[in-house]
């Protein structure tokens, strides 16, 4: 993205596992800290994070919000960065805590820990130039743009980028792979009608592209899509992108 | 029969009905494929988004003082100005003046602002019929609705319903959903009508405070019809329109018909800077501005929310949102649908009446990435969620109706449970020992399980798992 300044390759960096990874896909998680750890990067998973706080912010509790802000910026107090397999996580923490501490004794502090924060694909694509090499069976795979990697952290072909790597990979695009699937994290709950439209015209558009996966970077939306296809009793499967790369590398 | 108050459940009759999904669906994905032919160039995209937003921002926060010399130069060109506070204001200070001439039919040219007073009701309860000509307006007034779209007021509708509309209300149509057709008919029945009319009504896009200058771009030109046929014109808009010069108007120009309807410019672009003059042939000889409030002076009144103002009503944001484009215009209930209407009717109407509209959008920030004088939608969503549940101030009509003990009390618990590494690592334990036993009957589990399977919670935790694995804490 253009006002990302592009870090020196560190040799240390943070990872920020995120609250649904941690719960539910935790080896999204280690794969994405493997995909780091691989390129010669030492690779440090404070125990002490939790949540960007995204949950709260979104409902209007910004006390609460912050409060779980600040744990996270205590936690991560090194000057290396801070590399997250969520853009819409990463986005939290790069675009909306600055705003959330505006005018605050904290702002100096969060805005530093803010500058820091990367979104996985973009950090391996455009630090580490990752380049891949694809050990996996033919596989045809289409693409999710999640809508706060896109709109907020300004990923938007790095990780096609990576996925165009594999030379047993075949990516098809989605026309409508931009278009939100509908979780919106409460709003899935809060109007569960119109997330169930949407995501079952997300689910259609993937199915219509032909691709028998469909790899995303936020696991929100992968929970989303994976759990109507699995409603349905759909064969088309969801993978994050971490586990996805590293997957095929290592010729599991 | 009275709508659903409820979005949720105006939503639900919306989904239902797969032709108006379908009407919509083919609409939108039309309008945003033409919208980005006319913006092939990122770079200039930006810049121009840039000069237009800036426009908007500076004429935003000299409002004040734009509108006094707008004032000034309207009377000094001979064009009476209108203060009304209220739409009921705005609606008394319209029949005033038509009565004044003895109007009794009044030509419409499209005007949002106007459908915000009700104002053709009012006419109609005092014996004056307005008469829509916009094509798409008089349409919708024919089949007695509402817009469904700020630019496109008829767009829930495919040719086929308006084929049968047209065979059952004008004498003579048959039925036919050739568009030519369509549109021939219409344009005999308004020739007659703009012929006929006592005054003129109309909205106007932009105001030029340095000139006294109405704006008025349209495509069919019944805007220019209704605004110098009749001998009176009456333009009714919102305070926030004002720009300072003239220089101002290409950029928004440039901007508003590319973002709406993916034109490059739109056919007629009217600009009215007074009555008729001595010696002139043609147009009005007397021309009122009515300049409406409602709450609009409240939302400026907020830093933040003020930007909710720089609009252009160009319909982008609708256009592109996915929530909007599933359930039609219909479902917002209010005069503007879609996500400006997310954050513009709660703060009008107020968050008692129209709280849970902030809340019909999952943030997805396709609105914000479209619009054209960067309103940053998503933030004024959130922003209004907040005062929903914890006004800041008074700055919003409603703040705080959205407060729910129980939702207050998740949340602090949430707070405890985020905010203590040790509550976390016990609680994040227990999910996973319990979590995938939990019912799915549970509150928010039976709502995400009716189209979906349960999230599965893992064995381990990935802070477990990287203990386990010896990678480094710190």
């Amino acid at each position: 993205m253009p006002d990302h300044a592009r870090p020196q390759r560190p040799d240390k960096v943070y990872f920020f596992g995120t609250c649904l990874i941690d719960l539910f896909y935790p080896g999204a998680g280690l794969a994405g800290m493997e995909l780091l750890r691989r390129e010669g990067v030492e690779v440090v998973f404070p125990q002490g994070q939790s949540c960007c706080g995204q949950p709260a912010r979104n409902s209007g509790f910004f006390d609460e919000a912050r409060a779980v802000a600040l744990r996270q910026v205590d936690s991560f107090p090194e000057d290396w960065p801070i590399v997250v397999p969520s853009g819409s996580c990463a986005g939290m923490m790069r675009v909306h805590y600055p705003q959330l501490f505006e005018g605050r004794p904290e702002a100096a502090r969060v805005e530093a820990f803010a500058a820091r924060v990367f979104e996985l694909s973009w950090f391996l694509v455009h630090v580490l130039e990752l380049k891949l090499l694809d050990k996996g069976p033919p596989v045809t795979v289409t693409w999710h743009g999640a809508c706060h990697s896109v709109r907020e952290m300004g990923v938007v072909d790095e990780p096609k980028a990576l996925l165009r790597q594999l030379a047993n990979v075949t990516l098809v695009e989605n026309p409508r792979e931009q278009e939100c699937c509908g979780f919106g994290g409460t709003f899935s709950v809060r109007q569960p009608e119109i997330s169930a439209a949407m995501v079952a015209d997300k689910v259609a558009s993937i199915e219509a592209t032909g691709a028998t996966s469909v790899v995303s970077g936020d696991c929100g939306c992968l929970m989303n899509i994976t759990g109507a296809v699995d409603k349905a009793n759909k064969p088309l499967k969801g993978r994050h992108l971490a586990e996805f790369l590293l997957e095929r590398c290592h010729g599991a | 029969m009275e709508p659903d108050p409820d979005f949720a459940g105006r939503a639900h009759v919306a989904l239902g009905d797969s032709k108006l999904r379908a009407n919509f669906r083919r609409a939108m994905d039309g309008l945003m494929a033409k919208r980005k032919a006319q913006f092939p160039d990122p770079a200039a995209w930006a810049q121009l988004r840039a000069r237009g937003a800036a426009v908007r921002a500076r004429s935003l926060a000299r409002l004040p003082e734009l509108l006094e010399k707008l004032e000034a130069k309207c009377r000094a060109n001979g064009i009476q100005v209108h203060w009304a506070e209220t739409p009921a204001e705005g609606n008394s200070i319209v029949l005033d003046i038509l009565k004044r001439h003895q109007a009794r039919t009044v030509i419409k040219g499209k005007s949002m602002v106007t459908e915000e007073m009700h104002l053709n009701a009012h006419l109609e309860a005092n014996g004056i019929e307005a008469v829509e000509t916009d094509l798409g307006e008089y349409i919708i007034q024919l089949a007695h609705q509402a817009p469904s779209h700020i630019v496109m007021p008829c767009i829930h509708m495919n040719k086929g319903e308006i084929a049968t509309l047209f065979e059952a209300n004008i004498p003579g149509q048959p039925y036919t959903e050739d568009v030519d057709a369509l549109t021939a008919a219409a344009r005999r029945v308004l020739r007659e009508r703009f012929a006929a009319a006592d005054a003129g009504i109309s909205g106007a896009n932009f105001l030029v405070a340095e000139t006294g200058t109405v704006v008025l771009i349209e495509n069919e030109g019944n805007g220019r019809m209704s605004t110098t046929l009749p001998p009176l014109h009456i333009a009714v808009t919102g305070i926030e329109k004002v720009v300072e010069s003239l220089d101002d108007v290409p950029p928004l120009l440039a901007l508003l018909p590319r973002s709406a309807t993916g034109q490059p410019i739109t056919t007629y672009v009217n600009m009215i800077s007074s009555p008729r003059r001595e010696g002139e042939k043609d147009g009005p000889t007397e021309v009122h501005l009515v300049l409406l409030d409602n709450g609009r002076s409240r939302v400026y009144g907020d830093l933040e929310l003020a930007d909710t103002l720089r609009c252009i009503r160009c319909g982008a944001c609708m256009n592109h949102c996915p929530v909007y484009t599933r359930v039609g215009g219909h479902t917002y209930n209010f005069v503007y649908p879609g996500p400006i209407g997310k954050i513009l009717t709660p703060q009008i109407e107020g968050l008692d009446c129209a709280g849970d509209q902030p809340h019909a959008s999952t943030l997805c920030g396709a609105c914000a990435e479209v619009c054209p004088v960067k309103i940053p939608l998503t933030d004024i969503l959130v922003r209004l969620r907040q005062e929903g549940v914890r006004p800041t101030s008074g700055a919003v009509k409603g703040g705080g109706a959205n407060r729910s003990a129980v939702e207050a009390l998740v949340w602090r618990g949430w707070r405890a449970m985020y905010a203590s590494p040790l509550l976390y690592r016990l609680a994040t334990r227990a999910l996973a020992l319990v979590g995938n036993w939990l019912p799915a009957g549970l509150p928010m589990l039976k709502e995400w399980t009716s189209v979906r399977v349960k999230p599965r919670f893992a064995a381990k935790s990935l802070h477990q798992l990287a203990k386990e694995k010896g990678i480094k804490d710190e």
